[in-house]
């Protein structure tokens, strides 16, 4: 294990090291745990560099916890829309990229891809580059900082991010609703994906489960959360029920918590038209976050295989080796990954 | 056979050489650069235009995918010896789904087609470059066009869940797919903004968005450009999150005026505020945009009662560039990004600039993103203006790069800017683009010599 806590730190272990795997906060270990051959990158590189708060862009370390960037966030009433999941175990920034992980909050402004506006990054020559910028519209040049979402860090060691930020609602509320089935509550799913609710976040619990959450000026949620009530009553809805816990539920499901038993994790792209097939599979525990456009589940080694052999892309973050399913698109990855890591250093391919 | 023989035999009837025809297609909206390519293709499927580009591998040409040719910054712009791939035939929408909220397009497809085929299911598509009337959604994709509503709600790369493109090299690859959510790296948001260097996009699949369910569009006049900047700084501060704020200084306001009759008041500076969302929540919001408005001092304020309304305080806005024709003969576009608490700086500078060239320069801007559009005024049949012009934009695109800013919001680098590009990037930065764009196109055959400066190596 190398640890590396400034910049010229990364380059020197890049060079130094033909097979290197980095690690910020070890959250989603399927990704981050050496494979033999490896050497362990501890990425140490922590804290917030620029934060504008009336510009809505902030500026750190890649290895910076997520934590630490929402508290500095909240003291202006401003938070990550995208809600970086892991928060609570330690996640990082730059770990957060490179997995492409977003939590239920994306659904009313959008996932990482769409808040991320930089990177600063060591490529596998141990070169520092740059991409995109530091403010919210930028068209210039090659845009690597998007190239770095998912990449699972296989094309350089991210080592300085810039976000964008919204101001955080001043008051949320969330209703739960138990629908009669599955068919019931998908098609209020359906339904409700088509209206201009402006949803905080719209959660499937499998069978029948859905939950929302609204936010904005407290007379304006209460309005909201009352037609929301009417609107799954006309859907079916057996029981209504605004949750008491409102904060504290969601940074649990953020945090994944119901994965908790599960010997895998895995996410899945979804959407509401593949959910009745991923509920035909032998999954455990599970959440559709986004209005059904990902699931996260819980699962044995049966569970994965099952995903694979109905064709389901996803990604494991913890419990097995093979994190990334089907491999990237040879034409594409296989020429990007010669231009910045031409002696494969880094993770995958 | 040559390479236009056999192109002729892919494309029967669809190959155009005669100077005549080409020379619509020898520039883009920027004709300050024209070039006149060696033939302009009409594909009408996908396959036609692997084959193209595959012929094009094959014998070394280089080749330019067009649209609609709306890039003010020359990225469309052909290459001599070269051919242009003219995709305008392929605008079907072959896929619009409102259960997934995805709509799967051809290249060219027309921006404003799309929001326009979702609108009987309530869902509309984000992305509005002012040119949207116009521009095609494969242009949007190369370019990662903008228009009035970033800051809220992305660029195009944002709204881009998948892409089948054509690699220089002519594989036919699919990056992304129909889900909000991928796995694996984020080849389609990459690919988007690349403004054509790495292949051409094919199929592209879009997010839809519900339409709003209201809207509230609020337009101030202010007897100075600063305050109506200040004004901005005011409605963020107050934790507003506006779908657009955008300003437009005298000239402009005057440009606007003359050419639609948008009924804006007379004022050294406008600033157009919309919020938009569920209706409780916009009536609140629009309380405090009421009192941030009164303390900012603006004298005169309208807010639109109805759609009609609505539509005339976006028309002046909308049509400005095209406006400002009627005060100059000619002018330049500008195009720089600024860090919204300085637009104040930026303005006071750009008006600076404007004095010492002895050019004049109006502004419009989208204030919420930081993107400035300064127009500089110049007449082409004096000696000499041209060029001063250019100068001045030149130095406009520097004080962008200075304040922290970025080169281009939304109309590209193209050719124009290239020059500019290591203001912004260091050298290494433009050695890895490099390095991509040789990995992807050995032969630098797609849309060659633009966005890459020549000289990298100095």
């Amino acid at each position: 294990m190398v640890r590396a806590s400034t910049l010229a730190e990364v380059v020197e272990a890049v060079r130094a090291y033909p097979r290197l795997r980095p690690r910020g906060g070890g959250t989603k270990p399927a990704l981050s745990a050496p494979r033999e051959g490896e050497v362990e990158l501890a990425l140490g590189l922590s804290g917030i560099l620029e934060y504008e708060p009336e510009e809505f862009v902030f500026t750190a370390w890649a290895g910076t916890p997520v934590a630490e960037v929402e508290e500095a966030l909240r003291a202006h009433g401003q938070y990550l829309p995208f809600h970086p999941p892991l928060k609570a175990q330690g996640a990082t920034l730059g770990g957060t990229v490179a997995a492409g992980l977003s939590g239920p909050l994306r659904h009313r402004f959008g996932g990482v891809r769409d808040f991320l506006l930089g990177v600063r990054f060591v490529d596998g020559e141990g070169r520092v580059v740059r991409g995109g910028g530091k403010v919210v519209k930028n068209a210039a040049g090659f845009p690597f900082h998007r190239l770095m979402v998912g990449s699972l860090g296989a094309f350089g060691v991210m080592v300085e991010l810039s976000f964008k930020v919204f101001p955080y609602p001043r008051a949320t509320r969330t209703l739960r609703a138990e629908m009669p089935g599955l068919h019931e509550a998908l098609s209020a799913l359906e339904r409700l994906r088509l209206l201009p609710l402006d949803l905080l976040a719209l959660d499937l619990i499998p069978p029948a489960t859905l939950e929302a959450r609204l936010g904005g000026f407290p007379g304006s949620v209460a309005a909201r959360l009352e037609g929301l009530k009417r609107l799954l009553a006309q859907e079916g809805a057996q029981r209504t029920e605004v949750l008491k816990e409102d904060e504290a539920h969601w940074e649990g499901v953020r945090d994944l918590r119901f994965l908790e038993e599960s010997p895998i994790w895995v996410k899945v792209p979804a959407g509401p038209l593949s959910i009745p097939r991923l509920e035909a599979l032998p999954l455990g525990p599970r959440r559709y976050l986004d209005g059904g456009e990902v699931l996260y589940a819980g699962t044995g080694p049966e569970g994965l295989e099952a995903l694979r052999r109905a064709g389901f892309p996803h990604l494991v973050l913890r419990g097995a080796e093979d994190p990334l399913y089907p491999p990237p698109p040879e034409a594409f990855f296989a020429k990007l990954k010669r231009a910045l890591d031409p002696t494969g250093r880094f993770p995958l391919g | 056979m040559g390479f236009l023989e056999e192109l002729k035999a892919l494309l029967p009837g669809r190959v155009l050489t005669q100077e005549a025809a080409l020379a619509p297609y020898e520039s883009d909206a920027l004709t300050a650069y024209r070039r006149r390519p060696l033939a302009v293709v009409l594909p009408e499927r996908k396959e036609e235009v692997v084959q193209v580009v595959r012929l094009c591998h094959r014998h070394g040409v280089p080749f330019v995918a067009r649209g609609s040719g709306t890039s003010l910054s020359g990225g469309s712009l052909p290459v001599e010896g070269g051919i242009v791939l003219a995709l305008n035939r392929m605008n079907r929408i072959l896929r619009l789904d409102p259960t997934a909220r995805i709509a799967v397009v051809e290249p060219g497809v027309v921006n404003l087609e799309v929001s326009r085929q979702a609108a009987p299911f309530g869902l509309y598509y984000a992305p509005d470059p002012s040119s949207q009337p116009v521009s095609t959604i494969g242009g949007n994709v190369a370019f990662n066009s903008g228009g009035a509503h970033c800051l809220k709600y992305g660029m195009t790369a944002n709204h881009v869940l998948g892409l089948e493109v054509v690699t220089p090299e002519g594989e036919v690859v699919r990056l992304g797919g129909e889900s909000l959510e991928g796995v694996g790296p984020d080849f389609h948001g990459f690919f988007v903004g690349t403004e054509g260097l790495l292949g051409v996009a094919v199929e592209i699949t879009l997010r839809l968005l519900p339409k709003p369910e209201a809207y509230h569009t609020l337009l101030a006049a202010y007897d100075s450009l600063e305050k109506a900047g200040d004004a901005v700084s005011l409605v963020i501060r107050r934790g507003l999150l506006p779908g657009a704020l955008e300003i437009m200084d005298r000239l402009a306001i005057e440009a606007a005026e003359k050419a639609v009759r948008a009924g804006y008041p007379q004022a050294e500076a406008l600033l157009i505020v919309e919020l938009e969302g569920p209706k409780e929540e916009v009536a609140e919001e629009a309380r405090v945009l009421e009192e941030v408005i009164r303390e900012s001092g603006a004298y005169a304020v309208r807010v639109a009662q109805s759609e009609a309304e609505r539509q005339a305080i976006w028309k002046g806005r909308k049509a400005a560039f095209s406006a400002v024709g009627r005060l100059s003969p000619d002018y330049l576009v500008q195009d720089g990004v600024v860090p919204r608490s300085r637009l104040g700086e930026a303005l006071r500078e750009i008006q600076r600039l404007s004095q010492a060239f002895g050019l004049r320069v109006a502004n419009v801007f989208h204030a919420g993103d930081g993107n400035l559009h300064p127009l500089v005024l110049y007449d082409g049949k004096k000696p000499g203006e041209l060029e001063r012009a250019e100068a001045l934009a030149g130095e406009i695109l520097r004080l962008c790069v200075r304040l922290g800013g970025s080169l281009t919001g939304e109309h590209g680098i193209g050719v124009e800017k290239k020059a500019y590009m290591p203001e912004m990037f260091a050298q290494e930065d433009l050695f890895a683009m490099e390095r991509v764009k040789a990995a992807l196109d050995p032969k630098g055959l797609a849309n060659r010599g633009k966005v890459l400066p020549e000289v990298v190596h100095g």
